[in-house]
């Protein structure tokens, strides 16, 4: 079988499984006894073993092999799970990802050596295994099958017991389809079509929508009334493709059947498994068991299998541009209806309007991710960098359901790994120091995300130590960021924003974790880039906290037309506070810089016509009506002189191209509705 | 070292004019002539980018040839034209006065530009081909985008 074009849907089912591993070992580790949480371990492991046996990948089954025996066995609690055993079940993670990345690159074998881990895993297994491995293996169906049953209601109750009053037979069945399996629901359908040819199918578990619909884990249980004998159903189920195995009992009045009542008929059939897939194939059976009894353990992921179909993101970005020209076009025939006043046309053109603003907002729904896909990532990280460094660290991670564009998202990691690192390298104290500061000695470090307006705010904060003006005070002028002068003229805010200068590291050690003077000057210069803001509050001995403020999408935003002579700029909307008017009385200047008071506050005027060099922007008369955008530009206001309002609109941002990238001012270009390109102003920049 | 690629000895060129100048650029980089149309000033570029226009979509940059090359200045005529190229993977237009015609000519026929020496910098042309009694110079549109030489 040529499994090269199973392979993209190896790897992200793979990374995905890793992920559940990751974050269930670390839940494992608070509550070592969670019995759920360790059948979703196993699940995942289970299927990360039978994804790469089938691809061929003997490494990584390998692995998944022997990690499944000791979880196996955790679960079963003939092993307890300490700290040595999942810190061996971490390592394994991280090897299976490097093998997965391995993969990925075209490597299937000798990536990394496993033979080391595996051994380790073998001993533990071995060491305290109690109950003999085969012994397990031949309980585990029987056990499967007579707690799996299906309950039946009273009408279902009735039909059966009509039916073996008329001399019928009622067998339950259960049905585990391979893992793995591509079409679950194709062979669910084989199945019930069988039975259908074979009688009378009275009740299935989950229901037959939910296994057209692929709405099931890997199995499904039937109750089937038929006058063949259970062997018989039995093999013609196994006949079917990709059927791992059919576990079966005869139902009710058990003296019908002949059988011996107390002990019902369990039968595990692995011959269509393919070799060393057979000792895996029977703890699924009872894994998928567990499942069903406590379905609250993963409904999510059963429900998302339902929906969700994976598109290749190019195609999503080539929808979006073509929304894009239509918007264009849309804005281009609201001008045409307004100019010529053609009162059809503008009808019309409303009516196209509601579809297009809908199919915006759809197209830029497609492209929104949930935090969480960042955020995954994190309790791990965490983890690792607090035992390194002998920090207690408690995580707390809030509305990670949050969502944001695909293009945000891929570019969010990185800052925030730069701010989560500094918050515990620098922020939150040793156990033993926090102790004697009065604090709990575990430290809390929150990463919070919510929608805020029009932006979305993302927040990390932490209880630790917070930051000295003293010592920033003392870093800058060392590192001649600041004179002497100029820190004296700061308030706390602003000397608290020095971090954010280039060359600025307050550890006073550099450690591997952080503080090469790089960070807070990366992270804002990226925040920056992607439109957003970023905010820091500390106070000594209590904690810090960064805000990030992050706009929805960078696709399509709504901006103000503003004229300077013949030329057109575009402001987005959501950086504007507001529009005035004034005189050019009102303009007062202060140390040679003019300014204007608004509601008693003093804002910085800049005239756009000079600052963006336009040709014959000219000085005004006294009495002229003037202008004036108001606009936040990183912490401070500022007001944009312009000569005229042209009106709000909506506009799709194109970028300049290669050639053009890195002028400051200039956020991008869009174009208008009759074809004239507008470039859209950077407010960042004007400051 | 020259950007004059054309299968075997052949060489397609389209002509354009600066001035009474010829000048010549491979066809094959050439992806479409446009006439003038309204060019958006981009603040804080260098003189030589003229702005920005609108190509069925996307933006994209524009250079005035003639500023770039270091010639007179003149008013644009109704002649003028955008000849669109790739150059380095982005697509650039350049303002030329005029388009004269595709012409085919040998290899053999072009010379390299160090028996130049009309004082132009060298650097933005591949050569220059002859033809009976006419001289194309030709360009060498990588050197004449980068935007790190002034």
């Amino acid at each position: 079988m040529d499994v090269n074009q199973y392979l993209g849907i190896f790897l992200e089912e793979a990374r995905e499984h890793l992920q559940t591993l990751n974050r269930c070992l670390l839940d494992l580790e608070h509550d070592p006894n969670d019995l759920h949480v360790l059948d979703e371990i196993f699940r995942s492991a289970h299927t990360i073993k039978g994804m790469s046996a089938t691809m061929g990948y003997a490494e990584i089954a390998e692995l998944t092999h022997e990690m499944e025996n000791v979880l196996d066995m955790l679960r079963k609690g003939t092993l307890k799970a300490h700290a040595d055993i999942i810190d061996t079940l971490f390592q394994c993670v991280d090897r299976l990802e490097q093998l997965v990345e391995g993969v990925a690159n075209g490597h299937t074998e000798g990536v990394v050596d496993v033979s080391e881990l595996s051994k380790k895993l073998a001993s533990i297994a071995k060491g305290e295994a109690t109950a003999p491995v085969e012994a397990r293996q031949a309980e585990a169906p029987a056990a499967a099958a007579a707690e799996d049953l299906i309950e039946l209601n009273e009408t279902e109750d009735e039909l059966v017991k009509s039916a073996l009053g008329q001399g019928m037979r009622v067998h339950a069945l259960k049905i585990v389809i391979r893992q793995g399996t591509l079409l679950k629901s194709v062979r669910a359908y084989m199945v019930m079509k069988a039975f259908d040819e074979m009688g009378d199918v009275i009740k299935t578990e989950p229901l037959v929508e939910d296994l057209e619909k692929d709405n099931f884990g890997n199995e499904f249980s039937v109750v089937l009334v038929t006058d063949l004998e259970l062997d018989k159903v039995r093999e013609t189920v196994l006949s079917i493709a990709e059927i791992d195995t059919v576990t079966a009992q005869p139902y009710g009045a058990p003296a019908s059947t002949g059988k011996n009542p107390p002990e019902p008929l369990a039968l595990a059939v692995e011959e269509k498994t393919a070799g060393g897939e057979a000792p895996g194939a029977a703890p699924a059976a009872e894994v998928k068991k567990a499942a069903s009894a406590a379905p609250a353990a993963a409904p999510d992921k059963k429900a998302k299998a339902q929906q969700l179909l994976r598109v290749d993101a190019e195609k999503l970005d080539s929808l979006l541009n073509l929304v894009g020209e239509l918007v264009i076009n849309k804005t281009r025939l609201q001008q045409i209806g307004l100019s010529n006043q053609l009162l059809e046309l503008t009808e019309a053109i409303e009516q196209m309007d509601r579809v297009t603003t809908d199919l915006q907002s759809v197209v830029m729904k497609l492209r929104m991710v949930p935090v969480s896909q960042v955020f995954n990532r994190f309790p791990r990280m965490i983890r690792d960098l607090s035992h390194g460094l002998g920090k207690e660290i408690n995580l707390v991670i809030q509305g990670e359901e949050t969502e944001l564009d695909r293009t945000v998202i891929d570019e969010i990691g990185d800052p925030l790994v730069h701010l989560l690192r500094n918050s515990i390298d620098h922020g939150i104290e040793k156990p033993a120091d926090r102790v004697a500061a009065g604090k709990n000695p575990v430290g809390e470090l929150r990463l919070i995300a919510r929608h805020e307006g029009n932006n979305v705010l993302l927040m990390v904060s932490d209880d630790g130590k917070g930051l000295k003006p003293e010592v920033i005070k003392k870093k800058a002028l060392e590192k001649g960021l600041v004179t002497k002068a100029e820190l004296e003229a700061m308030d706390t805010n602003e000397v608290m924003r020095l971090i954010f200068l280039p060359g600025f590291s307050t550890a006073e050690t550099v450690t591997d974790v952080s503080g090469r003077g790089v960070g807070m000057d990366a992270v804002r210069s990226k925040i920056e880039a992607l439109g957003g803001l970023l905010e820091l509050e500390s106070t000594t001995g209590q904690g810090t906290r960064v805000k990030i403020r992050l706009p929805l999408t960078l696709a399509i935003i709504q901006a103000l037309l503003v004229r300077i002579c013949e030329e057109t700029y575009a402001i987005p909307l959501g950086s504007i506070d507001s529009t005035i008017n004034i005189t050019p009385e009102d303009i007062r200047t202060i140390q040679q810089e003019e300014v204007i008071l608004l509601r008693g506050q003093i804002i910085p005027l800049v005239r756009l016509g000079r600052k963006l060099g336009v040709t014959g922007a000219a000085d005004f008369s006294p009495e002229q009506e003037l202008f004036v955008v108001i606009v936040q530009a990183g912490d401070h206001r500022i007001g944009l002189l312009v000569d005229a309002l042209v009106g709000q609109q909506e506009i799709v941002i194109k970028s300049l191209g290669k050639l053009l990238t890195g002028i400051k001012q200039i956020a991008g270009a869009t174009i208008l509705g009759d074809g004239q390109v507008v470039l859209i102003l950077d407010v960042n920049a004007l400051g | 070292m020259s950007d004059v690629v054309t299968a075997g000895d052949e060489l397609k060129l389209i002509v354009f004019k600066l001035g009474p100048e010829e000048y010549g650029l491979d066809i094959l980089r050439v992806q479409e002539i446009k006439r003038l149309m309204k060019i958006t000033r981009v603040p804080s570029t260098p003189q030589f980018i003229k702005g920005v226009i609108n190509l069925r979509g996307s933006v994209l940059p524009v250079i005035d040839l003639r500023t770039r090359l270091e010639l007179t200045e003149n008013e644009l005529t109704d002649a003028a034209r955008i000849i669109v190229v790739l150059v380095n993977e982005n697509i650039v237009g350049f303002i030329v006065d005029e388009v004269v015609e595709v012409t085919t000519m040998s290899r053999e026929n072009v010379e390299s530009v160090n028996s130049l020496s009309n004082g132009i910098s060298a650097e933005y042309f591949s050569g220059i081909a002859k033809a009976e009694n006419r001289l194309f110079i030709l360009l060498n549109p990588e050197n004449i985008v980068n935007t790190t030489q002034a």
